[in-house]
Order: C-alpha cells, then structure tokens, then sequence
C-alpha cells in the first residue's frame, strides 16, 4: 500500500515542534489541508474527493480549490446535496477498495447522515468480523459568528465519540492540518476530520514533504506546572491566550492538545495532571453530555488522587446558537473563560 | 423478450432456487431448537429473484441486500457452511458470529455489506458502482431491496446519482407487497415501483417475481447493457413471501394477511413453475430431480453438523475488529 512510505512524524513525539522541521515554510491552515488533499490524490489513485461544492470557485473556502483541475477524470466533483446518500455511496466505493473523501461545509449538515455513519460506517468491519473495512475520510467544518445561528454552528463531536467504530480527529494548527488530514486518508478506518471555520486564516510551520500524525496520540502545546488546560480545536489557541494572561498571576499553565478525540491520548493528560494537579477542559461543543464531560467522566478515576482542585469544564451553555452578536458574545466561550477556569481551581475566582 | 433462454441455464437456476428453498425449510424446521439465536427473516415463496438474477453475475460483481439476504447470497456462491455457522453464532460462521442472518456478507464472493436498516443497501451498491467506474471494468454492482425501502429517501437519493453518473448498478425492488405487516397500498399512493427511476432517466422493467425464466431473462438483457456503459436500470419483481415477515411462522393466523392470498400465491410457487416447466421439456425427470434434492439435502446436513461442531468465539473476541487492523 502505498501510504506506508509516508514518513511518520516521530519528532514531533509529546512537545510541538511543529514549526522546527518546517524548515521555515510557512502555510495557512486552509493551505495545508489543500496541500494534504493534493499529495494523497498524487500518492494513491484511490483517493477522490466527493462534495457539495468541491470543485466550485471557492473551493470550500480554499481547501479544495483547482484541485478537480489538477486531477480531471472525476476525482474531485461535485454532488446532488443528499448527505445520507452521499455518505452511502462514500461508504460503498471504500468497501469496493476506494479512499474517498467526502466534504462538508458545516457540520451541521452531518445529522442527515447519521444512518449511514452510524449504521454502516462504524459498525461494518465488527459486523463481518473484520473481513470488510471502510477506509473513509468525513471532513466537516464548523462555523462561528457572523450571526450564523443555531444550524450552521454546530460542533458535533461529542456525537462521533459516543460510537465505537469511527476515530474523530481535531486538527488545531497548520501542521496538524496537513499531518491530521493524511493520516486520515491513510487510516483504514472511517475518520472525522473537524476543522473550525475560524483556523482556516491561521499560519503555522508546514513542511512541504508528505507525513502522518499518529492518530491517538496527543501533544503538549505548551509545557507548565502550575495547571493543566485540554483544549480542544479553536480552543488552544484561546488557551494559549488565556496562559499569557495567567502568567502575569503567576500560574504557569500546561496546554494539551489531543489532536484526536477518539481514540484519545488518555496517558498525557493523566501525566500532565500528576504534575500540576489540577484540570480544566475546553471544548466548543455544549456542556451536557459533550466532549469534555465524556472525557472527565472516563479519566477522572484516574486522576482523583492528584487533584488538588475539582476539575472545571469550559464548553458552551445548553442552548441553540443565537444570531445576533450580543448574545453570540453571551453564548460563546474562549480565552477569558479559560482564565476564570483555570483560577477557580485555586479559589480565586468566584462566579 | 425474444432471446431463448439456453436449457443449461434453466436447470442452474433451478437448481439454485431448490438449494435457496431447502435451506430455508431446513431453518424453520431447526429454528424451534433456539440454537438459531438470530431474527431470520425468510424468503421462501421470492426465490426465483435471487436465482434469476444472481444467475448473470460474475464473481466481481458486487452484491448488495438487505435483512432477507438467505438467498442473494446463497445464489452468489457463498458457502451454505458459514452461512448456517454465522445463523448458529458459530467463530467459523462468514461474520464471526458478529453478523447474523441479516447480516451475511463475504468479501471473497463481493458481498461486502448486507444492511439491515431498510434502504440503507441502497447507498453503497451505488458506492461500489463508483468504484467500478473509476476502475473501468465490466462488472457491475446489484442491490436487492423489497418495496419498504422504496419509501426510503435513500432510494431516491441513489437513483439520483447512479443516473447523474451513469454507474453500473442494477436496481432490483422485491415487491412482496408488505413492508412487515405494512401493505404497499397503505405506503405508496402508486402501484409503480418500476417506474420510480424516470424522472431521473432511468428505465425501469417489471416483471412476475415467481417466473426464474423471467427474472433471469430480463435481468440478463439489463446486466449486458449495463456491463457495456448504458448506466443503471431498475427491475420491480412481484412476488410474495409465503412465511411471517421474521422468524419461521405465518402470519395469516394472527390476522396480518388475508389467507386467499397466500393461497393464491401458493399457486405460484417459483419451485414448482420451473420444476414443472422443466419436465415437460423434458430436460429433468422425477429421478433427476430427487437426486438433486438429495444432493442439496446432504449439503445443508452438512452445513449443519459444521456448524453445530464449529466453536462460539471465545468472550474476548468481543472486544475485535471494532477497527480494521489490516
Ligand atoms: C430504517 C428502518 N426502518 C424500519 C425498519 C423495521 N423494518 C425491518 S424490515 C421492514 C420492512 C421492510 O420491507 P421491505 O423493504 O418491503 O422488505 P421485505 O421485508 O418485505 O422483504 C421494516 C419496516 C428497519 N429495519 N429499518
Ligand atoms: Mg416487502
């Protein structure tokens, strides 16, 4: 298979060193998925990519753009907007040995697709005891602001990690754009790749070479000692805010970031926690039964004995998105939250 | 339909759909003992679709269908073995023991998913004609889907596409009239599910269910066009099951069909009318046909000792292929 060539990122083990081996090139996080989806249909004439506007001039805000150009013969083409059908045919095409990439431009729109993501994706290799296997690549962006409102906002990913069968994958910078979006395309398992609207500007060290990011191992963003902050998503780069300001407090934070929800890093975060004794969890999806709550309640047992601090989660409140920007400002929740977080596990911020 | 069909075929088929119709019996006769812990759903009475169809396929030729799969996939060649182990829940069974009746799949034999959720088949088969038509060969992908899933937005959205993109896919609808205890009339304002891929371009053949000769017929003339680019046609099959929708009873007792319809399906039975046809062509004789009986009978007795000898998995399997490990 041609993907076991792609060199695996072992430099980057627990510490980012994202822009080091870069060698100074520097991408946008949109840039770099294109780069990504570029080199696998260069790599593997398996892989196409499927989607409501794929080939359009926007090119899903620049990620996909010229790609069905450069690669004619239907690689990249657009589609009726059927999202469980579309899923469906995606799913088909990789049990008969294909790599597809389906694309969609809110996350919003993966509901209409649940059947065949969580009656068939997931569940086909178990169902034939391992004798089928659905190598699949979901990208779905979630928006923000601008008064999008309650559809076309959604971070869903707590949904995906309820499943056994898929792996979802959170890409947060440029590197991991790239690194995150190829070893998706070369898993042999159905994979969400989340990407947030709002990092698509972000600029970061790319390499211009092909490599895989382990999927299931998480990394340190920023090392600390004091407190320990898993930020998922956008939300490292609010927690990497929030650490600035927490410096000038003298509270040295340590930042994790995933990189996957499923499977997930459960060791560097426990380690980390060891450390600082204390954990706040920041995701974008709601509170109830989202990322963060799935994720203390699992580790929690783990760490209780170093906590020096109840554990705070930082996720949205449980209602729809708002429109309008006073409220959008009263819903969303980034750095400064990160900040009150972080200091009510020392009992200095009451709320 | 003017092409003949050859002598040599008609007993094939013949022969499929007695080994589809034994096999059937022989699991509602087991079915009592609770070794068999999975909902059949049985397809007797719609034999002759399978063993029509599936009689023009190739070995690549994907196939995909849906919780009434017995037949499809004993008509595609899968092992009578580890379908009976995958019904026992047996590790020797063609799922593991992971799958059961509604799901028999087997990769060697291009059956690479059976769904259970109605009109969720649908999708992939026209998924797998994508792949086919990047590799550019002649197989083609078949789906088999009853009326119910033709309610199914999913059966739209894959007719859509398959026509869009001209995939080679063959559509075949096994309109037994009930979608569990549903009729077609209560579901659908038509009684046209062969015309339902025209607003897309799609032509679509009806043809009676029960008659091997005519599924196999009409489905030849379709899977050669297909295999030479036309893009997908659609197939609607009347035909009728004669047991409960799940499991190995009728259900006229209970009041979920009247009883002169199954009597007048009863008429009809495929077996029979091929059976019967075959006679007096004088292709098969009483002796011939009961020494395929027994042959047939002999290889469900073996399945069955195979799949009673086989092993459960052990508990720890459990936990396996929830993801591909390659
Ligand atoms: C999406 C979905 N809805 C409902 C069911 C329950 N169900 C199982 S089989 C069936 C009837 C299917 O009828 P049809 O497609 O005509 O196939 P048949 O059983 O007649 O062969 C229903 C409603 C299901 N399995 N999946
Ligand atoms: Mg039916």
């Amino acid at each position: 298979m041609p993907w076991t060539e792609v060199a695996v990122d072992r430099a980057i083990k627990r510490l980012s060193s994202a822009d080091k081996n870069a060698g100074g090139r520097v991408l946008s996080y949109r840039e770099a998925l294109r780069e990504a989806l570029h080199q696998a249909l260069k790599r593997d004439p398996r892989v196409f990519i499927m989607g409501e506007g794929v080939d359009d001039p926007l090119g899903i805000f620049g990620s996909t753009v010229g790609l069905h150009r450069e690669f004619p013969g239907g690689r990249v083409f657009d589609t009726p907007i059927a999202e469980n059908g579309l899923t469906g045919f995606a799913v088909g095409a990789a049990l008969a040995g294909m790599r597809p990439v389906l694309v969609h431009m809110r996350m919003d729109f993966l509901p209409l697709s649940f059947d065949q993501i969580i009656n068939h994706a997931s569940k086909l290799c178990y169902m034939s005891g391992g004798r089928v296997h659905v190598p699949l690549v979901i990208r779905a962006i979630i928006g923000r602001g601008w008064g999008s409102a309650a559809q076309h906002s959604q971070s869903l990913q707590a949904l995906f990690m309820h499943m056994p069968g898929i792996k979802v994958v959170v890409p947060s910078s440029a590197y991991d754009a790239k690194g995150l979006l190829l070893s998706s395309i070369a898993d042999d398992n159905p994979v969400i790749v989340i990407e947030h609207r709002w990092l698509y500007d972000i600029k970061g060290g790319v390499p211009a070479k092909e490599y895989i990011i382990p999927i299931g191992k998480g990394v340190i963003r920023r090392p600390g000692r004091s407190a320990t902050v898993l930020a998922v998503s956008l939300m490292v780069s609010e927690a990497m805010e929030a650490a600035k300001k927490l410096k000038e407090d003298g509270i040295d934070v340590e930042i994790i970031d995933p990189r996957s929800l499923v499977p997930f890093d459960w060791e560097i975060v426990v380690d980390s926690v060891k450390k600082t004794g204390r954990l706040v969890i920041a995701d974008l999806g709601w509170r109830s039964g989202g990322a963060a709550e799935i994720i203390l309640g699992r580790i929690h047992n783990k760490i209780r004995g170093y906590l020096k601090a109840d554990v705070q989660i930082v996720a949205l409140p449980d209602t729809p998105t708002p429109s309008c920007q006073r409220l959008e400002r009263a819903f969303y929740r980034g750095s400064e939250d990160i900040v009150k977080a972080v200091k009510k596990t020392y009992g200095l911020h009451k709320r | 339909m003017a092409r003949q069909v050859k002598d040599r075929d008609l007993i094939q088929i013949y022969e499929t759909m007695l080994r589809i119709r034994l096999f059937e019996e022989r699991v509602i006769h087991l079915y009592p003992g609770e070794e068999i812990r999975t909902p059949v759903h049985l397809c007797v009475g719609q034999e002759a679709i399978a063993a029509g169809v599936c009689h023009n396929l190739l070995k690549g030729d994907y196939l995909f269908t849906n919780h009434r799969c017995h037949g499809h996939c004993l008509a595609k060649g899968m092992s009578m073995s580890s379908i009976m182990a995958e019904l026992y829940g047996k590790r020797t069974g063609c799922c593991k023991g992971k799958g059961g009746s509604m799901h028999l799949s087997d990769p060697d034999k291009y059956i690479l998913a059976t769904s259970a959720i109605v009109g969720g088949n649908i999708p992939m088969a026209v998924g797998a004609g994508l792949a086919l038509k990047f590799r550019k060969g002649r197989n083609i992908s078949v789906v088999f889907f009853g009326d119910g899933a033709v309610d199914e937005g999913a059966f739209y959205e894959s007719l859509n596409f398959a026509a869009l993109k001209k995939l080679p896919v063959l559509f075949v609808c096994e309109n037994n009239f009930y979608a569990t205890n549903s009729p077609q009339w209560a579901r659908q304002p038509l009684d046209n599910i062969f015309k339902k891929g025209e607003i897309f371009g799609i032509k679509g053949f009806r043809c009676d269910g029960n008659d091997a000769a005519e599924t196999f017929k009409t489905s030849k003339k379709l899977i050669e066009k297909i295999r030479n680019g036309s893009g997908p046609y659609l197939m609607e099959c009347r035909t009728y099951r004669w047991k409960g929708h799940v499991g190995p009873d009728c259900d006229f007792e209970k009041g979920c069909r009247p009883k002169y319809e199954l009597e007048t399906w009863l008429k009809k039975c495929p077996v029979m009318r091929l059976e019967a046809k075959l006679l007096k062509k004088g292709l098969l004789t009483g002796a011939k046909i009961e020494k395929i009986r027994r042959r047939i009978r002999q290889k469900i007795a073996r399945s069955e000792v195979f799949a009673k000898r086989s092993r459960f998995p052990a508990a720890g399997e459990v936990y396996a292929d929830v993801y591909w490990k390659g």
